[in-house]
């Protein structure tokens, strides 16, 4: 596994919306490649023959009936967000995604 | 229209279509268009901490049956988590099929016997619904935005076609093939004006037989003629650029019905940015032959087998009447049809009285009513007008039609008082009879019209014409 690189984390941090400073950015980085160095533990290992399994339970297929379930009072929820009008929850401006 | 000599486009379809389910994909939510916002929301949907999903037992039956539709492999699935950064889903991901999808590998074969090939068509979950409010009314300039999320959560099928398009009239044709499919399969209402089927296109251009050139997403086609036009533009666009030296850069642009345009939306993410991984909440979805087998029971003809039936009962058929078999099969009324015409119905009659007075929806008309009234107008009992307001009565409140007939005072008009009122109309209006018997045949409608006034529509109007010619002589 190749070392993770300032710029990795610059770049996840900017998918993710946040503005790091150079001193986050530095700090995240150390910490964020000492947890990918962990998942490394695991890649060491011997896993020859180990059939690879998509969930630790062996359950498929766990599904409910197509049926209606009480829904939740709008005035409770849009109470709960920062901002509301007109019945919808209001954001703020959306970044343009053409940056 | 064509492209200029030496190029071709190369097109694929990407349909996202929403499930005809009762609920939500992962909760028990209504799935219902038109609500209040905000009003078929719970912990699951809003994405609230602690809340998981369960997976809507006919979300996936439904997936099934449209796979099984496009002659699809059915196979062992997971779901992913694709993660970015919009607040019309406020998990800040939404949760799709990634490298197993429900179902890979099929085809449509489309009405002029060309095949599409579909590379898989898999389960997501739709996003909210966002308004940007100041600027134009689009993203770019906006203020700020509201989000409604009564269609987060929504189960959604995407249809992933190969690029084995070449031509704007086949995308459309392709598009409206798929359409009646999922009408067909109960998969989908089709409703591309609502947004329950929504079409991107992969558009790109090369010279004849070289590789292929570099693709642009055309989104926000809302219907099957924006569609066309938005792929005709693009690649015109494409086949300009480079011709006068330039590249095409990998794109989102978005279609502007108005200006006939398309436009940059985003530069294409990277999928690494979205950053995929298994959804840890659900299991694997891996139907086994039995349920898959009860799936393709459920199925009943699909509609170029109904085409066809339909077909060898009308026998010969023009280029348009393809057309109104097509209507009335995607209307399902197909079977009103067959019915009026093995009852002594001209095929041609029943054809377009079915697809201009009934469709899109028969209401609560029957199958009896629907002959009846038509071998009522055939003896000439009712006139062509008198039977579409006989059958609009039909639709919308059901009856007898020998009633409804009675009751609107629709009575036959013998053949002796129709020459009395013909005769009357001459009379009165002695320049025009002229200008008629000098061969102005234009002049026949305004006839027919101030006849079918004095008889308020009883008058059947080829009799009129007959009659008009008959004294012409």
């Amino acid at each position: 596994m190749s070392a993770l690189r300032r710029e990795d984390v610059a770049h996840v941090a900017l998918l993710a919306r946040l503005t790091l400073s150079d001193e986050e950015l530095d700090l995240f980085t150390g910490q964020l490649a000492q947890v990918l160095e962990h998942a490394s533990d695991v890649a060491a290992l011997d896993l020859e023959g180990v059939e690879a399994t998509a969930h630790p339970f062996g359950l498929v297929n766990v599904v409910r009936r197509d049926e209606p379930q009480p829904t939740l009072d709008r005035d409770e929820i849009l109470a709960m967000a920062p901002d509301a009008e007109d019945g919808r929850f209001a954001v703020p401006r959306i970044l343009g995604e053409d940056q | 229209m064509t492209l200029s000599e030496g190029w071709e486009m190369v097109v694929g379809l990407e349909v996202h279509t929403e499930l005809k389910t009762r609920t939500k994909m992962f909760c028990g939510c209504p799935n219902e268009f038109g609500a209040p916002p905000n009003t078929h929301v719970c912990p699951v949907c809003l994405g609230l901490p602690g809340s998981l999903p369960v997976l809507n037992e006919r979300a996936v039956e439904l997936a099934m049956a449209i796979g099984l539709a496009l002659h699809c492999t059915i196979a062992p699935s997971t779901f992913h988590r694709k993660n970015y950064f919009y607040p019309d889903m406020p998990k800040d991901f939404q949760i799709s099929q990634y490298d197993r999808p429900i179902n890979a590998n099929g085809y449509l074969d489309l009405i002029d016997h060309s095949r599409v090939r579909i590379e898989r068509a898999h389960l997501e979950e739709d996003t909210g619904k966002s308004t940007h409010l100041g600027g134009s009314g689009r993203l770019h300039g906006a203020d700020h935005s509201l989000v409604d999320y009564n269609r987060s959560g929504v189960p959604l099928v995407e249809i992933v076609s190969a690029p084995d398009i070449r031509s704007s009239a086949q995308a459309r044709d392709y598009a409206s093939e798929l359409r009646a499919i999922l009408i067909a399969t109960g998969a989908s209402d089709g409703r591309m004006e609502e947004g329950s089927m929504r079409v991107d296109a992969n558009v790109s251009v090369r010279r004849a037989d070289a590789p292929f050139g570099t693709r642009c997403e055309i989104k926000n086609l809302n219907s099957l003629r924006s569609l066309q036009r938005a792929i005709d533009y693009e690649a015109a666009r494409q086949v300009a650029l480079l011709e006068s030296g330039g590249v095409v850069r990998q794109e989102t642009r978005h279609w502007d019905e108005a200006r006939g345009v398309t436009a940059t939306m985003r530069v294409k993410e990277e999928a690494d940015d979205y950053r995929y991984f298994r959804e840890p909440d659900l299991v694997d979805l891996a139907p086994d032959a039995a349920w898959v087998e009860r799936v393709r029971s459920g199925l009943g003809p699909l509609p170029a087998e109904r085409r066809a039936a339909l077909l060898t009962l009308v026998g010969e058929v023009s280029e348009a009447q393809l057309d109104v078999v097509a209507t009335v099969v995607d209307a399902g009324l197909d079977a009103i049809v067959r019915g009026a015409i093995e009852r002594g119905v001209d095929p041609s009659l029943a054809l377009s009285r079915a697809a201009n007075e009934l469709a899109p929806d028969q209401g609560s008309i029957t199958r009896e009513g629907f002959a009846e009234t038509l071998l009522m107008e055939q003896r000439g009992d009712l006139s062509a007008t008198q039977s579409k307001a006989v059958l609009a009565t039909l639709v919308d409140t059901g009856g007898d039609p020998h009633a409804i007939a009675a009751d609107r005072g629709f009575e036959r008009l013998s053949s002796d008082s129709l020459e009395g009122v013909v005769g009357d109309i001459i009379d009165q209006h002695p320049d025009e009879w002229g200008r008629y018997r000098e061969g102005d045949d234009k002049l026949a409608q305004f006839f027919v019209g101030l006849v079918m006034k004095a008889t308020r529509g009883q008058a059947d109007g080829k009799a009129v014409i007959a009659a008009l010619s008959a004294r012409r002589g």
